[in-house]
């Protein structure tokens, strides 16, 4: 697919979320990586600027940079996920920011579902504060392989050490009753600068990594999975033309595993077995496909295929079931109904369902589990029981976070009401 | 690098080809806005890639607002000639000899703001359910909480407190009765990533993208094309100069840059280095900080 011999060949794109308390200094945060990393403009910076010094302020305001809408800067608040952009010459950044207010867990699993790493924010002088346990908690729920923890503010507390490794102590404790896989830790000053780009001179007992540094390095090449060979039909292409005549492209993007030209393949819901005859894009054949490319598969084999169909291997298939036990992330004001009927959205397959049992609530700050009260509404995390319509193929969320999510729809106004992650 | 892993290019390419396939699937009507300027190009492009070897199963859409560089029409139409697709075209200038829209007064007026009405008009005659717009989140403030599927209500209106989550990949275009969708596969793209996905594909683009001579003059530091249509202030004074566009949109607005850059590798470097964002050079968003947002409230694209 790549012809030439520019640099930005071997750029890698790495998705973070940012999370944090408010005023723990998360705007100031992205706005330093922004501007130390020259992801800011003059006209931006001029704005900014305007902005400071109506507000009466005497320096500019990082945090201004990350402020989007009206309504927001009039109050202040940010109050929905933003996303913002920068790279270096190793990789490119997307960051989806997200507000820390109690009110707004539906923002962070919003903008932790697609992330590779995520960003923590704690405040020195405060250490680990409740919404730190909510923070940490979506995301293990959410999987994301890395967490970074930045001890933020440390030239209000004189850059002290102890202070320092009493909160990583604290967030350990808390982390040890979550299912994390990696996670990182550093001193910063999102203020002043220090442990963001440059160590800076404040903090000689801290051998780590800057905050940059390890967005720059941080190994994410075996975050997804390339055992379990899942590929969900997303469109049919049939040219119909008499150069084409008889063509049959299955177009979609890889979910898991790796494919060959040559490949025994098995195609859900039906059965039928066949062999890969090419994989092709739009000006190469591919030798082997994997997550997360855009492809076209044709088969040795004229087989009745559409979309929300699966091509697997024989060998290892998902599950394929109508009842499925999830966790789910209640996204609505209206609360959810138990015995209540939904749309919703797996692997580009629409179904319907029924929800039939809820196990249990999650306290997001204490991980508490209450089995009494099980009204969901807004941003309640819940375990639940649905059965579904028709039969899906899926893996739990911890093996695949494409074959394992979903989303719950609400028939009447169409919104998405829940995100599921399949156990 | 890892044989696994994809770069930064491919999987921004890949992302945007999976939600043009998406509005496809998901739609019956969709529509792909096309104005001439790069982001179409790329977009365009993508499309072609997303169903290759099938034509682009939707048409091309260009609301024209009279105020063209003479170069992107020829060019459009050459496109749409290759590809075999299906070119529909609205103009500003209909809506206004039918009322629908008033054309803005003094030095600044533009038609920019009336191309809303035109293209509502439109997605009512054609019954679009999804317009593909080749938008960014990184060009302006109120566009970085934009979302892939866009969901507009059945005034054409955007509610930024009432879009819908998107999770993982999995795109809602669920919707009512004459609501519609504006889809925005490049979202996640910078002007950077533009340019080099331009170079690496190797991308035909208007010359007007690359440092020419031509008669402009300067306004609030911006310097302006000099066309029939444009009124001078006294003040003003025509002069030739070596420039070339960063965007391309109604010519009333769209700013040049002083460049002598006429090749991609020359404009890659040059936006590395740039010290003011694409849309800097817009005049329609200096009118207030928070003019782009206001314009989206109403449909713009
Ligand atoms: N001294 C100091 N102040 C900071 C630091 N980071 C942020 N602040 C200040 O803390 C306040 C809240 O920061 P802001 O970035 O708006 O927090 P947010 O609510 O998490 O986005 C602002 O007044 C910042 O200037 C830091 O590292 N040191």
């Amino acid at each position: 697919m790549v012809k030439t011999q520019y640099k930005y060949n071997e750029m890698e794109l790495l998705r973070f979320s940012t999370a944090g308390s408010v005023d723990d200094g998360k705007s100031t945060l992205i706005g330093r990586l922004l501007y130390d990393s020259k992801a800011i403009f003059e006209d931006q910076l001029e704005s900014v600027k305007r902005t400071s010094e109506m507000r009466g302020q005497e320096h500019i305001d990082l945090a201004y940079f990350t402020d989007g809408l009206k309504a927001e800067r009039e109050q202040g608040i940010t109050i929905d996920v933003a996303y913002r952009y920068f790279s270096t010459p190793k990789r490119k950044f997307i960051i989806a920011d997200t507000p820390g207010h109690i009110q707004y867990t539906r923002n962070m699993v919003t903008g932790a579902s697609s992330a590779n790493v995520a960003l923590i924010l704690v405040d020195a002088r405060k250490g680990i504060l409740e919404q730190t346990c909510r923070h940490a908690f979506i995301a293990s729920l959410l999987q994301i392989p890395h967490l970074i923890v930045c001890i933020n503010k440390m030239d209000l507390v004189n850059y002290d050490k102890d202070i320092y490794e009493r909160t990583i102590e604290d967030f350990k404790k808390l982390s040890s009753r979550l299912d994390v896989k990696d996670i990182h830790f550093i001193p910063i000053s999102a203020l002043k600068g220090d442990g963001v780009v440059e160590s800076g001179d404040n903090m000689p007992w801290y051998k780590g990594p800057t905050l940059l540094y390890l967005l720059e390095t941080i190994h994410i090449g075996s975050d997804s999975n390339l055992i379990d060979c899942r590929f969900p039909v997303q469109y049919v292409i049939r040219p119909k033309g008499d150069e084409y005549h008889d063509y049959r492209g299955y177009a979609g993007q890889i979910s898991g595993g790796v494919y060959k030209p040559g490949d025994k393949v098995m195609v859900l819901p039906s059965g039928f077995t066949s062999t890969i005859q090419s994989i092709e894009t739009y000006d190469s054949q591919v030798k082997e496909a994997y997550p997360t490319m855009s492809c076209t598969i044709t088969l040795e084999d004229e087989i009745d295929i559409s979309r929300g169909d699966m091509i697997v291997r024989e060998n290892n298939v998902p599950v394929v079931s109508q009842d499925l036990d999830l966790m789910i992330c209640w996204f609505n004001e209206t609360k959810l109904q138990l015995n209540g009927k939904y749309a919703i959205k797996h692997a580009l397959k629409d179904a319907r369902c029924i929800v039939k049992e809820i196990k249990y609530k999650v306290d997001v700050n204490t991980y508490h589990r209450n089995e009494e009260d099980k009204t969901i509404g807004m941003n309640d995390i819940a375990r639940i029981s649905i059965r579904t319509t028709v039969p899906l193929f899926y893996d739990s969320y911890r093996k695949n976070r494409f074959t394992g999510s979903l989303i719950i729809i609400d028939e009447h106004t169409n919104e998405t009401v829940a995100a599921g992650m399949i156990i | 690098m890892n044989s696994y892993r994809l770069t930064h290019l491919q999987e921004l390419e890949s992302e945007a080809i999976y939600i043009i396939r998406e509005t496809a699937a998901q739609f019956e009507r969709p529509v792909l806005l096309f104005s001439g300027g790069k982001d179409s190009i790329v977009m365009t492009h993508l499309a072609r890639k997303a169903f290759f070897p099938a034509k682009i199963p939707f048409p091309l859409m260009h609301i024209d607002t009279g105020h063209n560089f003479q170069e992107t029409l020829f060019f459009r139409d050459k496109m749409v000639e290759e590809l075999g697709a299906n070119l529909v075209v609205r103009f500003v200038q209909d809506s206004i000899d039918k009322g629908r829209a008033k054309e803005e007064k003094g030095f600044n007026a533009s038609r920019n703001g009336l191309q809303t009405i035109t293209l509502l008009d439109a997605i009512e005659e054609f019954k679009f359910d999804a317009c593909l717009g080749g938008a960014r989140r990184d060009e302006e403030k109120a566009r970085a909480k934009e979302r892939f599927f866009s969901h507009r209500d059945e005034f054409g209106q955007w509610d930024p407190k009432n879009q819908r989550p998107e999770l993982w990949q999995i795109l809602n275009g669920k919707k009512n009765q004459g609501e519609h969708f504006r889809v925005f596969p490049l979202s996640n793209w910078t002007e950077m990533d533009v340019w080099q996905y331009i170079s690496i594909e190797e991308l035909d683009l208007p010359t007007i993208y690359y440092s020419h001579e031509r008669d402009c003059f300067v306004r609030d530091g911006v310097i302006l094309a000099y066309t029939d249509f444009m009124n001078l202030k006294p003040e003003e004074k025509i002069e030739k100069l070596v420039v070339r566009f960063r965007t391309i949109g109604d010519v009333t607005c769209t700013g040049a840059v002083l460049s002598t850059a006429n090749s991609l590798e020359d404009i890659i470097n040059e936006v590395a280095t740039a010290r003011t964002t694409e849309r800097g050079t817009r005049a329609d968003d200096k009118r207030s900080e928070a003019a782009m947002e206001d314009r989206k409230r109403q449909g713009y694209f």
